[in-house]
């Protein structure tokens, strides 16, 4: 029998009452980072025992005066140099802050190191020397993190004892550092006058800087919040591996954001697949039930078997990422040699790797100086907006929408070289499925058609605009329903307005628009529906490709209603807008409409009613075996 | 997700990695609670089994109840176990101080046992808080030819991506608990009922907090005998984890010349 223990607070440090937040400590070098790590840790009384003597010891034997910056240089390389070489990791305590303080470097040299800590920071310190103001690479690191997407900024104006604890003084830095952060849309959550070696204003407002009224150090690093909780965005699962240790097949990942429970319906990126997580796998005790949310790493496995590979993304069915093969990427650059168009690279994007090309540089900013040179290579330390070419498909979202999946990283010879945001995604060409499986319906043909008296059928209406295909279509939908049939209308405009929403006029879209047009309308007419499809589809081709997907399912039908009947119908008023000149690649005043030569109907509008025309089309369906006769019927019954 | 939950699943994100990009893998075993708690921590990553050797390098000098623990736990847990010894102190940089010495003799016996396996990853369970060499770590750490650390020149890691390239011939070092403290291992030790080794726990007034070699490894004072009671001691004390360890205290710079050359 298991004893549960209730554990006093004291017993679980870091435990459910007390947030943790990460911090960074950044600003140009020699303005004092170390000297206020140093005086913060004393001041919430997180120091080893024994820690400050044995630094006064060590200064002492070197014949130097103590400084609150040896207690993070315990390397000795960095006491001969005086620098701070790397990101330190080192824990305090605010009243009610478990804080975490990622020690950045201000050395130029060692921005690689400062993005390696600020990376993983919820909040952050940027100092300022009083005496110095605002340098470049004060300027450079809050472009970073606003890079890195660090929100929440206090900023610190230290060593104000060199400046007299001028309230003038400060308040010059604090408009100048506010109105550069705020042009990064960051707002600093306060500025502070602080002496880090003395203490003045660290954990304690003191008499020097009694003009100021706003928190102090300790005061603002209680008031950060930890970083927010992914839940709430779309689920996103990148594979790591799939595991075959037993009889059981586990694809293993981290759950990015959102969250899922065994029985979700699953679609597998950038394939398309879909699936059902059959169990959440788990030990010592599996498999789990509970819902499984952001920052789980887990194992699931599923109700079929798919191929998939380590760098898919699992999404919910209905909520998947984009897949591209090209990319817009706001990026910081790292690595020794400029980073130019035409380069090769290797992306990663979570544990998905492509080779890439940069196809272009849009910009490169050195963010100190904020200038921006013109399409020129990005230099080391330097910032950009690139477009990337992949060799490889990947799924991925704008970082705007998901902050984890939205980045990547780019290598370089094996090493990590640079990283940056997804700032847009292309859609791109769709790679050729491998190893889909449609899923059947669960009714035969025959069942449909017993009910609704017709087989399935595409009815396509193909004409100049204006030439009464709308009319004719919604004529016939409402016929056959009144017959008991199933026909659903798809009008070209209407679905340009959803489905195709993403899709122009030029003529590679045109095509893509009749393809999917043709995809959604033979699905429905393998379900047994007659999909009426409404759409000028100019091109031959296009619709021989329609034809195609449908195959026998297809019934064209002209609507060949004469171009000046159309023109002086004009209900839209786009005859009259293309004649404007204000409608580019408009079918109808060009001569850009192919008419079709072996159509299974061609109706002239200008010569017959509605109901004619309808009768016609009815006719035609009967005829060529969609419809059932009523004839035919009435003698199987007999 | 509590604390313990996060740590848990950015460990068993780092071990997926390192299995997925590294062609051959070992699971550096010291048998101390560090360790014990990453072998358990790779279960969890590979639902049960840790799929690649636990690796020993055996000085020889290893308390009594850490061999017996070895040798039991080493079955249980079903480990592909690899003991290898290490070379007699003489062939040891007599530059050194004598713990350190000691203590180097694990840094030659690991650069014998790589070059007889042709490892490409070494898995360690060193933590940022341990001591201030180590909070400069990264979660992949590159190693040179030699099995050396250049702590000027480490290559940037960010956003959970890990440089996972060594140069031909050289090997990385992979820390799955960089990022947990000693109170972390103590709180997830008593979650998750992870078997531990008595010496950890007070007798008679004393109790060890870090175990290494017999000769260079002191108690400290301590009353807690219980995994609690060590949480409660953890909170007050202000005694560093590894004050019993002599090798950190001989020299200002002893522990990181060790670990330029390739120790833990």
């Amino acid at each position: 029998m298991n004893m549960i223990v209730t554990p006093t607070s004291s017993a679980t440090p870091n435990g459910t009452t007390r947030p943790q937040v990460r911090i960074v400590i950044v600003g140009h070098v020699d303005h004092g980072k170390s000297t206020l790590v140093g005086r913060l840790l004393h001041e919430t009384g997180s120091l080893p025992e024994g820690k400050l003597e044995m630094l006064k010891a060590v200064s002492a034997r070197r014949g130097m005066p103590f400084e609150w910056s040896f207690l993070l240089d315990a390397l000795q390389t960095e006491r001969d140099q005086g620098i701070t070489i790397d990101t330190t990791q080192i824990r305090f305590r605010t009243n009610s802050r478990d804080i975490v303080l990622i020690d950045a470097p201000g050395h130029a040299e060692f921005l690689r190191n400062m993005i390696t800590g600020a990376s993983q920071a919820d909040g952050a310190v940027l100092i300022i020397d009083a005496l110095e103001g605002v340098r470049d690479q004060t300027r450079r690191h809050g472009y970073l993190l606003h890079l890195l997407g660090v929100k929440q900024v206090a900023v610190v104006v230290n060593k104000m004892d060199r400046v007299d604890f001028s309230s003038d003084r400060f308040k010059a830095i604090s408009e100048e550092i506010s109105a550069h952060l705020n042009g990064l849309g960051v707002t600093p959550t306060a500025v502070i006058p602080i002496s880090a070696r003395d203490g003045d204003g660290v954990a304690e407002h003191t008499d020097r800087i009694g003009w100021y009224k706003g928190p102090t150090v300790v005061e603002a690093l209680d008031r950060l919040e930890p970083a927010r909780p992914l839940e709430a965005l779309a689920l996103r699962l990148p594979v790591q591996a799939i595991y075959k240790f037993d009889d059981r097949r586990i694809v293993a990942g981290r759950i990015e954001s959102g969250s899922l429970i065994a029985g979700d319906e699953i679609v597998i990126m950038p394939a398309g697949k879909i699936a059902k997580i059959k169990s959440v796998e788990s030990w010592p005790l599996t498999p789990i039930a509970s819902r499984q949310g952001a920052g789980r790493s887990v194992g699931i496995t599923l109700d079929r078997e798919l191929f998939i590979e380590r760098g898919d993304i699992i999404a919910h069915a209905g909520a998947a990422p984009r897949e591209t093969r090209r990319l817009r990427a706001r990026i910081f650059w790292l690595h020794d040699k400029p980073l130019a168009k035409g380069d090769q690279l290797l992306v990663r994007c979570g544990p998905k790797e492509s080779r890439a090309t940069v196809v272009a540089i849009e910009k490169a900013v050195d963010p100190g100086e904020l200038s921006s040179s013109e399409n020129k290579a990005i230099g080391r330390n330097h910032v950009g907006e690139i477009d990337i070419s992949l060799s490889n498909p990947i799924a991925t979202d704008p970082y705007t929408e998901n902050p984890r999946t939205g980045r990547l990283v780019i290598e370089v010879s094996g090493r990590i070289a640079g990283g940056g945001l997804v700032l847009s995604v292309d859609a791109g060409q769709r790679a050729v499925p491998v190893d889909i499986v449609p899923v059947e319906s669960a009714l035969r043909p025959d069942e449909r058609s017993a009910r609704y008296r017709h087989n399935g059928a595409v009815v396509w209406l193909t004409g100049l605009p204006a030439s009464g295909k709308s009319t004719l279509a919604r004529a016939l939908e409402r016929r056959l329903f009144t017959n008991g049939g199933s026909p659903i209308l798809l009008d070209g405009d209407t679905l340009r307005a959803g489905l195709n929403s993403d899709l122009g006029f030029s003529a590679a879209d045109r095509s893509e628009n009749i393809r999917r047009l043709a995809e959604v309308a033979t699905h429905l007419a393998r379900n047994g529906h007659i999909a009426i499809v409404a759409a000028v589809s100019p091109a031959r081709e296009d619709r021989a490709t329609a034809r195609r997907i449908a195959d026998t399912a297809f019934r064209e039908i002209h609507v060949a209603t004469p171009a000046e009947v159309c023109e002086e119908r004009d209900p839209k008023g786009h005859y009259k807008k293309a004649r404007a000149g204000a409608l580019a690649s408009f079918t109808g005043i060009g001569n850009d409409y192919e008419a079709p030569q072996a159509a299974e109907l061609v109706i002239d509008t200008s010569k017959r009613t509605v109901a004619e025309a309808a009768d016609e089309i009815e006719l035609m369906l009967k005829t060529s075996g969609v419809l059932f006769d009523e004839l035919v019927d009435l003698a199987a019954n007999i | 997700m509590d604390h313990l939950d996060q740590l848990e699943a950015q460990s068993i994100y780092i071990f997926r990695e390192a299995f997925a990009r590294l062609k051959k893998i070992a699971l550096l075993w010291s048998l101390g609670k560090d360790s014990n708690v990453m072998i358990w921590l790779a279960r969890k990553a590979f639902f049960g089994r840790m799929p690649f050797p636990a690796l020993h390098v055996d000085t020889g000098k290893k308390f009594p109840e850490m061999y017996r623990f070895r040798d039991h736990y080493g079955k249980e847990w079903d480990l592909d176990l690899r003991v290898e010894p290490c070379p007699p102190i003489d062939a040891v940089d007599p530059t050194l101080p004598p713990a350190a010495r000691s203590a180097a003799r694990k840094t030659e016996g690991l650069k014998m046992a790589l070059g007889k396996y042709g490892f490409d990853g070494l898995i360690a369970g060193i933590r940022r808080d341990e001591e201030a060499t180590r909070a400069k770590e990264r979660v992949f750490s590159p190693r040179g030819l030699e099995g050396n650390w250049d702590v000027r020149d480490q290559p940037p890691e960010f956003w959970d991506h890990f440089n996972a390239s060594p140069p031909q011939g050289a090997h990385l070092r992979i820390h799955p608990i960089l990022h947990w403290t000693e109170a972390d291992i103590w709180a997830y030790t008593k979650r998750e009922n992870i078997p531990i080794i008595p010496l950890y726990l007070a007798k008679d007034g004393k109790r060890y907090r870090s175990l290494g070699d017999q000769d260079i490894t002191n108690p400290v004072n301590s009353t807690a005998s219980t995994i609690d009671e060590i949480l409660i001691e953890l909170e007050q004390t202000k005694v560093p984890e590894r004050a019993g360890r002599a090798l950190d205290h001989e020299t200002e710079d002893a522990f990181e010349r060790l670990r330029v050359a390739g120790y833990l």
